[in-house]
């Protein structure tokens, strides 16, 4: 273990979680939800040194020196893997490192996340990429890096990509600086078939993005700002999807916005093309109109979309158009946000409140249900990436994510985990609270569930 | 009598007995400025910054003069580029100009939005004296008050703000201000420089000029900066003065009550041929007056108002 990862829940421990390696725990009466097995019942499960020993009626006259859990009333699923995080380090250090992120990942229910490459050096090479891993080695979040496409992802020429698979690498992207010459791409997509590894596209076509600050609409003619169209996304998907059927090559587009690119996807995975997408949790929750206050923390990229945009993000995630949920937790200092919108740089935070804004707007209203959000947000990142699944089965790791569902909670950025605090939901009541995680024989419970471990 | 807000940040949302009052107000002081002695003591407790992000001869001075003959301490700010590329963060640039007691603070800024960011993180009232492609509310006060001078009222006058609307402060003032007042508001120009959804402000669109004119009572002709051309955003100056410039060929088919104002600074020959704007249905440099009893106007209620409601303009 590296001496940086133990400061992650050293910082939880003094934040007043609970933060335990017991070897023996008994979890009482949790709904047990896990979709790759067709799982939702409420029962027990006795953990063993981080694996999962028995799950159903345990007799707890046969054990000795254990620890209880009581999960009444609480969710208990596959840990959470969140697909498309920045964790700033190397190189930007002073927004968030792979420590602080960490901890905002437990926080916020997640068990994994895979961070995207631009850092400074950017992750285009085996040397950095196994740096990343050894932070995160031994601590209680799987820590993925995405590699870069191309060099410095400059776009030009590609990085050893069959090296970097064998460090441990399974998706690459080129992430905020897509590649733009469709001939690179389509040797990425082919060359990158040797080893199965995905593509994920931070979908834009420069050109047409022109500068913008806020998607074009009636929102950025009443507010005069630089339109961003969304074309710029579409457009991109659009010759990805083509790319990629005709290669055969793996293409998972990162955050999708505009309705157009959901028809696109939604088209292309019709035709039989090996393409799956993510939606965050601010695009299924706002629009365009929450920039009307010209605050940055609704500034992003891709921008908010249209209402349009944000039904047929909802509604891909529906029919499964959409496959997963991912952050693009994007953490920037206050000072670089308190600048006029403009000036901002783009990204929010999303690890610590996608949970509660995803049972805000699609659990409550029951437009999904918990066993599809864990499919969206636990089993199909994994999936993408080829990782091994987080399957609640006998002889497994523990790997789990806790929620409480009825819980309501009002976000306070000055109390997140994270650096950032540059989040569009600050203030806003939530609906369901991640609680807690179990992986790698760590046990993480928040101030207010510790009184349900005895 | 005194505004329903703190700041006058944009138009958008000030209501029609504001604007009402802005107007009346500046009538008065139009007359003051046409006395011997042009200038009065209303503000000599008052102390304002002008602050320009971005170089704006005819504004600055415009507002200064407005100032000066309120007898206010006037200091003025320039700052050739972005508060970005000095180090300093706009809010910390404003903060300190507070500290040495300031009232109310006039700001050019290129970016929209940027006085929104003043009103919520400083103390003092702010101006908006025009913010990027978002609003000039001052300008299109002045427009207004000339539009009233020849027409009486707003209700159903045909205005059509005539050029490059996608990248014009004016036109959105304009359009939120007159529609305000019972105005009925169209624009015209290639669809390259007309921003999207536009229509859904109430807005009516013409491609054709000699459509407009001849469905128009004002026309509010843009200039027109060649920097867009070099965009990509029209095919050549040339071609945008053949369809869209105010030519004398087009006024002779014109109305004679057709009023035509311009912004400024004019581009002879571009937008609008030399011999319009010097014409009798020019009223160009009446706005020019107008501006400064309009400003003065502003600067006297937002002085004498202890912070309204709540802050208007989007």
């Amino acid at each position: 273990m590296s001496w940086e990862v133990k400061k992650g829940p050293e910082i939880m421990s003094q934040r007043g979680w609970l933060v335990d390696k017991a070897s023996l725990v008994l979890l009482t009466k949790a709904r047990v939800i896990d979709p790759s097995q067709d799982l939702d019942t409420v029962t027990d499960i006795l953990i063993e040194r981080g694996k999962i020993k028995k799950i159903g009626d345990i007799d707890k006259k046969e054990l000795e020196n254990y620890h209880t859990l009581d999960l009444e009333g609480k969710i208990l699923a596959p840990g959470f893997f969140d697909m498309h995080v920045h964790l700033r380090e190397p190189g930007q250090e002073e927004k968030e490192t792979i420590t602080t992120g960490s901890t905002a990942a437990v926080a916020g229910g997640f068990t994994g996340v895979a961070c995207m490459p631009n850092t400074n050096p950017s992750l285009d090479n085996v040397g950095v990429v196994r740096w990343v891993y050894d932070m995160a080695a031994g601590g209680p979040v799987d820590v993925h890096p995405i590699a870069a496409v191309t060099i410095g992802r400059k776009g030009t020429q590609l990085t050893d990509i069959s090296d970097l698979y064998h460090a441990g690498v399974r998706a690459i992207s080129n992430d905020g600086d897509p590649v733009g010459k469709a001939d690179v791409m389509r040797r990425a997509l082919e060359y990158s078939q040797l080893h199965d590894l995905v593509i994920s596209t931070h979908s834009e076509e420069h050109d047409l993005a022109a500068g913008g600050v806020m998607r074009e609409g009636e929102m950025s003619t009443r507010l005069g700002m630089k339109p961003w169209s969304s074309l710029a996304e579409s457009v991109m998907v659009a010759r990805d999807v083509l790319l990629a059927e005709f290669t055969g090559g793996r293409l998972h587009v990162g955050h999708i916005s505009s309705w157009q690119s959901i028809e696109m996807v939604r088209w292309a995975k019709g035709r039989g093309v090996k393409v799956t997408c993510e939606a965050t949790p601010h695009h299924i929750a706002l629009t365009d109109e929450a920039c009307a206050t010209y605050d940055s923390s609704f500034k992003m990229n891709p921008p908010l979309g249209s209402k349009e945009d944000r039904e047929a993000v909802i509604q891909g995630l529906i029919d499964g158009t959409i496959d997963a949920i991912a952050t693009d937790h994007a953490p920037h200092t206050v000072e670089e946000k308190l600048v006029e919108f403009s000036f901002a740089p783009n990204g929010v935070v999303g690890l610590e409140t996608a949970i509660g804004v995803v049972a805000n707007e699609l659990v409550n209203p029951e437009k999904m249900s918990w066993n599809e959000i864990v499919q969206k947000m636990a089993i199909a990142p994994r999936e993408i990436l080829r990782l091994p699944s987080a399957s609640i089965q006998e002889g497994e790791v523990a790997n789990l994510t806790l929620i409480d569902p009825e819980a309501v909670w009002k976000v306070d950025a000055s109390k997140f985990f994270t650096k950032g605090r540059n989040t569009p939901f600050d203030g806003k009541n939530l609906h369901a609270k991640p609680l807690g995680v179990l992986n790698r024989g760590w046990i993480l419970i928040c101030p207010d569930a510790r009184m349900l471990w005895s | 009598m005194a505004l329903h807000s703190k700041h006058l940040l944009g138009l958008e949302n000030v209501p029609k007995v504001d604007i009402q009052s802005i107007l009346d107000a500046a009538v008065s002081f139009k007359e003051i400025l046409e006395r011997p002695i042009p200038k009065v003591p209303t503000l000599r407790h008052v102390t304002v910054v002008n602050l320009f992000f971005e170089n704006s001869t005819r504004t600055r001075i415009s507002f200064e003069l407005a100032e000066k003959r309120l007898s206010a301490d006037v200091v003025n700010f320039s700052a050739s580029s972005s508060s970005v590329s000095k180090g300093e963060t706009l809010i910390d640039t404003v903060r300190n100009l507070e500290a040495m007691k300031i009232d109310l603070v006039v700001m050019r800024h290129p970016m929209p939005g940027a006085p929104q960011l003043l009103a919520k993180h400083c103390s003092s009232k702010v101006i908006n004296a025009g913010d990027g492609s978002h609003e000039h509310p001052t300008q299109a006060l002045l427009d207004m008050m000339t539009i009233r001078e020849t027409f009486g009222n707003f209700e159903d006058l045909r205005i059509t703000i005539v050029g490059d609307i996608s990248h014009s402060r004016v036109a959105l003032s304009n359009i939120h201000g007159l529609q305000t007042m019972g105005a009925k508001v169209a624009v015209c120009g290639p669809p390259t420089l007309i921003p999207r959804a536009l229509e859904k402000l109430g807005v009516k669109i013409y491609y054709d000029v000699d459509e407009a004119i001849a469905n128009s009572d004002v026309l509010n002709v843009l200039r027109i900066q060649k920097e867009r051309q070099e965009d990509g955003l029209f095919p050549s100056i040339r071609e945008y003065h053949t369809l869209y410039g105010i030519t004398r060929e087009r006024m002779k088919n014109a109305s004679r009550e057709l009023v035509i104002l311009h912004p400024g600074p004019i581009n002879r020959g571009v937008e609008l041929d030399g011999e319009v704007a010097d014409g009798p249905q020019s009223v160009i440099l009446q706005q020019v007056t107008n501006g400064v009893a309009v400003r003065m106007a502003i600067l006297f209620l937002l002085s004498r108002g202890e912070g309204g409601r709540d802050e208007l303009g989007s």
